[in-house]
């Protein structure tokens, strides 16, 4: 029998707001533990929360972003519950008008993962647990938060991490956060069951909570649902309940089941006034969004006429779209900057975080201008690899490594006569490649490149050279 | 002349300096609370600091400012900076806050003269005082009442001379029912127009900080004092006008809306202090006129909701973790949380944290919270309506005079009913004073109350300003307590 996985999530985006939601303290991660605090974010008694406009702003951002309608009009809830991370005992939140209702992602299959709600809320401190002790830091204590929740559209792992992944792309291009995961700016709660295939009806689910990593959130997901299947296809019932994922197990274990479930007795919060927001202050934040990934790829695949897979792996971090574009002034053949890119200076960024971070040695303009002179045939292609090599060493521009004469090119009779002398030298490749030995030819253009010093253009020489061997 | 303006005269003149002035104060403090138990806490050095730096502005020739070197006192649930604020709570005890409250900042800028803290009913849950874990205030003018609550403390002290003036905080009329209890002028302004930050919550949409005087003029000068507005409070809009200004005019021709509802269950020597004071009205040129507010009799539930609500879930930062008390043994954190809120809060505190908690629950929010949300909805547009009809609204403040010690211990309920008069501006957010308008035959004062529309403070404080001309030497008596000038 064949199971589908049911799947929805609820996602926390830390905001980068430079001050927190409801004081004037910073946001900044890290810092000495409660030195990123006041009266205000550690709940003093008689101390009131004041709204921080740029939290409702980036927020509005994150909807629009994600195809949300805007709440005009929208108010601050309790949620209240009892942990020592969270000093006033209620979590100020949203609870039934939230700032953002009915967006949607889209997946790269067409398929739309639908957005229920995006609200506004604070964060909560940190538990230290050390030499047997419990410390509580109350500097991560009401930075923003925005939790999306998404609708249980989600079928697969793959489709929970495609997800997760645009999610954090437009959040990360939108600017409203730094989305960084190992630090805990994006986590997700993921809400699971399971059903027969063709079945209509949802199965009793699972929420597994708060996990950082989308390694770990796929794991606990595959391991999640292999649980649900054995226990449905041993003929017992999926408890409603709440699991953390334990990652030194890679196992899912119960926390609590929805029989002692909170009661958060939510209320509306009486030291804040109702949030409004009219059409004209939505159309402008509209404006000042950028364009979205989903925008841009669309864009660099119809007007730049790049490969799809070229433009996703551009578009997937933002500062190397933006470089990507800034490279391509006036140069009609956007692929080989996108080669450029993705090839030599990809080889130097092992891993996501580097790529992320894009910090390579040569400007965007540096690139270019070595760019338009290949493309104008000033360089060839083999000097331009080597070049950029070079200057991706060094920093320095293209110009540091060319002479005048190394863009002088060669004229074609020129280049006719040293292929001849090549083809002459080089018998028994020519020979070779005669017989259908495709590679021989190689050894010939080597020849070439050699004797121009690799001012030679490799394609017009390769040209050169097999109508020679096979005019023979 | 007013006290305050009484005794700024005597400093500017050098009459007495500062440093006298509060000396005798502290001493008729120490001999005096013991047996008002009005002060919890008495803050002698940082008030004579304070004196020490008003007498050098005096002998600098500096011109002060009308509050500048005036002994008062606090209500201990308003956060004072390096000084003990309990809310006469045992799980309080030991706090000492790391900031001041916006209303305390403004008078200290001002050079007042903090004399101490003033005792109150736990987290201000109490119509008698008598729940503060420090024992309750006596009634200065009979010490087998009550002063009254919750901000008994600070009434007891300026009514006894050993406070020129107090702030109190009234969430269902806990400055006005003291006020009333100890022959004072007592004020609730407009929601909003006083900042809350800093002042320990108890039911956060219905807490205003007001004054507590010994005149309609004194508690115009601190209200126009207090009355700005703070940016760390968002519920905060400041006054639109001074009310010193237009304290003194003509009331002739002004309305005076006069409610049956406000009359049932009155005792008799009350209701006739309030006729009388109506023929005064009427001679001012004032007209009567009868109004009906048929929403006033769900006030009193909506308010024990409401309240309630909103104080389970502010008090739930008690938990012994951060400041404050903690049980000396526990297990574990949860055990720890559980005995250091049951050792540490008082039985009424206790009681109206279920009350509350059960109210806000699922399966009774919407029978309950929300069923009251929209009877304080209701509520509201009865006021305005109301209004059309009349510029004020007078009332008694309190169906009856000061309770005797221990009523309130009895039967709970029964004390919750003496606020129903007290509790309907606060679910509005409209401003009250209480004013003195007599003695029973014991000779305990009587207290009336003028109700105003949103932002009509001034127009109350004028209305009870002329009455108060009227008849002041008939509703004030100068008890041979305290510092007598």
């Amino acid at each position: 029998m064949s199971w589908e996985m049911v799947a929805g999530l609820e996602t926390h985006v830390e905001l980068s707001t430079k001050t927190k939601i409801f004081c004037q303290c910073t946001t900044e991660f890290g810092g000495d533990s409660n030195t990123h605090c006041c009266p205000v974010c550690i709940g003093l008694p008689g101390t009131l929360p004041k709204l921080n406009k740029a939290v409702v702003e980036y927020a509005v951002k994150a909807g629009l972003a994600t195809n949300c309608r805007i709440r005009n009009i929208s108010k601050m809830d309790r949620k209240n519950y009892v942990y020592p991370d969270l000093p006033k005992a209620y979590q100020i939140s949203q609870y039934d008008k939230p700032l953002c209702e009915s967006g949607y992602i889209a997946l790269s299959s067409g398929k739309n993962i639908n957005i229920t709600r995006i609200h506004i809320e604070e964060d909560a401190g940190k538990l230290i647990h050390e030499r047997g002790d419990t410390y509580i830091d109350y500097n991560r204590g009401g930075v923003p938060l925005i939790e999306i929740v998404s609708e249980p559209d989600i079928r697969s792992i793959e489709e929970a991490v495609e997800y997760i992944e645009k999610l954090r792309l437009i959040m990360k291009y939108i600017g409203v956060s730094d989305v960084k995961m190992q630090e805990g700016s994006l986590r997700c709660d993921v809400n699971i069951s399971v059903r027969k295939n063709g079945e209509e009806k949802f199965g009793t689910r699972a929420e597994i909570k708060n996990m950082n990593s989308l390694n770990f959130i796929a794991k606990a997901m595959e391991y999640e649902f292999n649980r649900q299947v054995d226990i449905l296809e041993n003929g017992g019932c999926v408890v409603q309940e709440t699991r953390r994922y334990n990652a030194e197990q890679n196992t899912t274990e119960s926390m609590r089941s929805k029989e002692d479930a909170d009661d958060y007795r939510y209320f509306r919060d009486p030291d804040l006034v109702t949030i409004a927001i009219s059409e004209d202050e939505i159309k402008n934040i509209k404006k000042s969004l950028p364009e979205l990934p989903g925008e841009k790829l669309k864009r660099f695949t119809e007007e730049f006429a790049l490969p799809f897979d070229d433009a996703e792996l551009l578009t997937k971090y933002k500062k190397i779209a933006e470089y990507f574009e800034r490279s391509c002034k006036d140069v009609t053949n956007k692929k080989l900057v996108s080669n450029y890119i993705l090839g030599q200076m990809f080889r130097r960024l092992q891993t996501d975080t580097e790529k992320e971070e894009f910090s390579i040695k040569i400007s965007p303009e540096q690139l270019n201008e070595l760019v338009l002179l290949t493309e104008n045939k000033k360089l060839s292609s083999n000097m331009a690899r080597n070049v950029l090599e070079q200057m991706l060493d060094t920093g320095k521009s293209v110009m540091s490594f060319i002479s005048e004469s190394d863009m002088e090119g060669i004229d074609e009779g020129d280049l006719r006569a040293i292929c001849e002398k090549a083809v002459a030298n080089n018998q028994k490749a020519a020979e070779e490649y005669k017989n259908g030995k495709e590679k021989a030819i190689g050894s010939i253009i080597g020849f070439i490149m050699k004797e121009t010093k690799g001012k030679a253009d490799a394609a017009k020489a390769t040209e050169i050279v097999k109508e020679l061997i096979l005019k023979n | 002349m007013s006290k305050i303006t009484y005794i700024g005269k005597l400093l500017r003149d050098k009459e007495i300096s500062c440093t006298e002035l509060t000396e005798k104060y502290i001493m008729s403090i120490e001999a005096e609370n013991k047996k008002l138990n009005a002060y919890v806490n008495i803050t002698a050095e940082t008030a004579m600091r304070t004196a020490k730096d008003v007498d050098g502005k005096i002998s600098r020739g500096e011109i002060l400012l009308p509050l500048e070197g005036i002994p008062m006192t606090l209500k201990d649930n308003i956060s004072t900076k390096d000084i003990e604020t309990t809310c006469c709570s045992n799980i309080l005890k030991g706090y000492v806050p790391i900031y001041d409250a916006t209303v305390w900042n403004v008078l200290k800028n001002q050079n007042a003269v903090l004399l101490g803290k003033a005792n109150m009913d736990e987290f201000a849950m109490g119509s008698s005082c008598e729940t503060s874990c420090f024992g309750g205030a006596l009634n200065p003018y009979s010490t087998s009442h009550v002063a009254g609550g919750s901000s008994g403390g600070a009434a007891a002290a300026v009514a006894g001379n050993i406070a020129v003036y107090g702030l109190g905080s009234d969430t269902g009329g806990s400055v006005r029912q003291p006020a009333s209890f100890c022959g004072l002028v007592g004020l609730k302004p407009t929601y909003g127009t006083v900042s809350r930050y800093g002042l320990i919550a108890y039911a956060s949409s219905l807490d205003q900080i007001g004054p507590i005087t010994t005149s309609v003029e004194d508690a115009a000068i601190v209200y126009d004092a207090i009355s700005i507005y703070d940016k760390n409070d968002a519920t905060s809009q400041g006054s639109r006008k001074k009310t010193t200004d237009t304290l003194k005019n003509n009331i002739k021709g002004i309305k005076i809306g006069i409610a049956k509802e406000y009359f049932e269950g009155i005792r008799d020597d009350v209701k006739e202090s309030i006729e009388s004071a109506m023929k005064v009205y009427e001679s001012l040129g004032a007209e009567v006129v009868s109004i009906s507010l048929p929403q006033l009799k769900h006030a009193l539930p909506v308010y024990y909701i409401l309240a309630c609500a909103e104080a389970s879930s502010n008090l739930g930062r008690y938990d012994g973790i951060r400041y404050g008390y903690r049980t000396p043994s526990y297990n574990d954190i949860n055990d720890m949380i559980c005995k250091t809120r049951s050792e540490g809060f008082g039985k009424e505190v206790k009681r109206r944290i279920m009350l509350g908690t059960y109210v806000l629950s699922a399966g009774y929010y919407d029978a309950y919270y929300k069923k009251a949300q929209q009877l304080r909805g209701a509520l509201v547009d009865s006021f305005k309506d109301a209004f059309k009809k009349c510029d004020v609204i007078i009332s008694p403040t309190v169906p009856m005079t000061a309770f005797e010690l221990n009523f309130t211990q009895k039967d709970p309920i029964e004390t919750y009913m003496t606020d129903i008069l007290t509790v309907p501006v606060n679910i509005a957010g409209l401003p009250a004073v209480s004013v003195p308008c007599g003695f029973d035959d014991k000779g305990l004062p009587i207290g009336m109350q003028i109700i105003g529309n949103s932002f009509d403070d001034a127009k109350i404080l004028n209305a009870a300003y002329q009455y108060e001309q009227v008849v002041k030497n008939h509703i004030y008596k100068e008890l041979q307590t305290g510092v007598r000038l």
